[in-house]
């Protein structure tokens, strides 16, 4: 059991904790040997599309399904949204392996400091211990590795959501209306500018989401559309006063069918479109209005 | 320990050192843990909002502490970080109550053996059970004596006293309002009435709606939810009364 002398704790950090304890996180791959070439091979590592989007209620992140190596698609059901704590939620592209262990370290982190504290850190403080992750992780990063992702939550002291972005070095970003990560940004990006608003609600911000990740998915060759034959459909989750939700993949396949609805049958392009039926985004159908951009 | 010239037994030695942490400990208000319908209640008198007897300290384990606040509070963080350890090192279900009581017990004895002084605390370390599986109470004691309880737990000065009234009113089917009632009765005594804001409760709670999402069984209560508990304010006024003339 790891008990420490006064002068001598590592408080309320769970990596340092694990540091004294003779396991550092990030050392791993930083130790292998040859691998000062790079991981040349497997540097497709970007082949994502994750966003955040600020909603009146709070924040909605999504992100797509698939995992490429290469050329292959080496996994279709993959999840790249996390909660991180109960009102928080990171998204990650990058390399899924170091992206993967990223986001356990981060929740635990954020749960150990919350019991061995007795509160939970501030969105602000969040947002601060994955930059220093990343910033832990960048000798990885240089080798071909990289981690990119998006922190979204409810700030319960501002009453809003907030959304940010990072880059490899540790860079944060506060963003104020939405933030893109993964090689379908771009595309999912301009959507999002088009499409968002101020005052969208919390059904609009999951429409216009998945607008943005089917357009993506529509470009980008590394980047998974819906599956309806497998009944595999993006993570969306939402985050608001109530804290974080995911959305089932029957919600979330409700919420495509709204689109593919008015894909097909709404006439022009759709990309500049926000439905908003203002209710319930699991109910398939329902009038709909056009917003300009 | 020894000095020269001078003799102490061995038993005189573990006596005195026995004597010094139960005067430690008796000084403090107790603490009451007991098994309901659906979970474990933890329930301790304790005036302060911030300095806790009663912690989460993993996914379904639960820790209370009676004595010297600082000693306990060390003990709490060394298990706490003992569990996320071993939750990240194997898996989350790998993580007990069994293990984590065993290490407590060596430490405590470690103390109460090698140190100067003892340790001035008694804690509980309990595991809510989730479908078939049966809770598990372990009380660890200052000189590292670990017990397994059935049902109910007392810790502090006034233990015995506090498990005799708790045993008086006890039904497994207890729901966790009258589990909590129980309870304060049970700490309080016939003489005395403690209020809400002077009761530290916390439960672990079996019943998850969402599994996924509720993983955390921990769930403190406010101070309202506590007096709605208990029926101060509303509706069964006369509920631990009864349970007190009992």
């Amino acid at each position: 059991m790891p008990f420490f002398a006064p002068g001598d704790d590592p408080g309320a950090s769970f990596l340092e904790l694990l540091r004294r304890t003779g396991s550092e996180p990030f050392a791993g791959l930083a130790q292998v040997p040859g691998a000062e070439g790079g991981f040349g091979a497997l540097e497709r590592s970007h082949a994502t599309t994750v966003l955040a989007v600020r909603s009146s209620e709070g924040v909605v992140v999504a992100g797509d399904r698939r995992a490429t190596s290469g050329n292959l698609i080496s996994h279709r059901d993959m999840r790249k949204v996390f909660p991180a704590d109960s009102y928080s939620a990171v998204a990650i592209a990058g390399a899924a392996g170091p992206a993967v262990q990223m986001v356990r370290l981060f929740q635990l982190q954020l749960e150990y400091y919350e019991k061995i504290e007795g509160k939970p850190l501030s969105l602000e403080g969040k947002a601060n211990q994955l930059a220093e992750m990343l910033r832990a992780h960048l000798p990885q990063a240089m080798r071909g590795l990289p981690v990119v992702p998006i922190f979204a939550g409810f700030d319960p002291v501002d009453g809003r959501g907030r959304l940010f972005q990072y880059d490899v070095t540790g860079g944060r970003y506060e963003e104020q209306d939405y933030a893109t990560a993964g090689s379908g940004s771009l595309h999912a990006g301009t959507v999002l500018k088009l499409g968002f608003r101020d005052d969208l609600s919390e059904p609009e911000a999951l429409t216009l989401s998945v607008q943005a990740l089917w357009h993506a998915a529509d470009e980008d060759s590394a980047t998974g559309g819906p599956d309806p034959v497998r009944g595999i459909y993006p993570v969306l989750a939402a985050i608001g006063s109530e804290g974080f939700r995911q959305l089932s993949d029957a919600e979330s396949g409700a919420v495509f069918a709204d689109l593919q609805v008015e894909l097909s049958g709404g006439g022009s392009g759709g990309a500049a479109r926000s439905g908003s039926t203002g209710g319930d985004p699991s109910s398939a159908g329902g009038s709909r209005s056009e917003v300009s951009p | 320990m020894s000095m020269p010239g001078m003799y102490v037994s061995p038993e005189q030695l573990m006596q005195d050192r026995a004597d010094y942490a139960r005067k430690g400990i008796a000084r403090g208000r107790s603490l009451v843990t007991l098994e309901y319908g659906s979970g474990i209640a933890l329930v301790a008198e304790n005036a302060s909002a911030t300095l806790r007897k009663v912690s989460e300290i993993y996914d379904r384990i639960a820790f209370g502490g009676v004595g010297r606040y600082i000693e306990f509070d060390q003990l709490r963080i060394a298990g706490v970080r003992h569990a996320e350890l071993k939750g990240y090192q194997y898996s989350r279900s790998d993580v007990e109550a069994r293990s984590l009581a065993n290490q407590y017990a060596q430490m405590l004895g470690q103390f109460f053996t090698h140190e100067l002084k003892p340790l001035e605390v008694e804690i509980v370390v309990v595991e809510v059970g989730i479908g078939d599986e049966s809770n598990q109470l372990y009380r660890i004691q200052y000189d590292g004596t670990v017990m397994d309880e059935e049902a109910y737990c007392c810790i502090g000065g006034d233990a015995d006293a506090v498990r005799e009234r708790v045993a008086e009113g006890y039904d497994p089917e207890l729901d966790a309002d009258a589990a909590i009632r129980l309870a304060r009765a049970a700490l309080a005594g016939p003489e005395r009435e403690i209020a809400a804001p002077d009761l530290e409760v916390a439960l672990l709670e079996s019943n998850l709606e969402d599994a996924t999402h509720r993983r955390r069984c921990f769930r403190r209560l406010e101070d309202d939810e506590v007096e709605v508990a208990l029926g101060d304010s509303a509706d069964q006024p006369d509920e631990s009364s009864d349970q007190e003339d009992s």
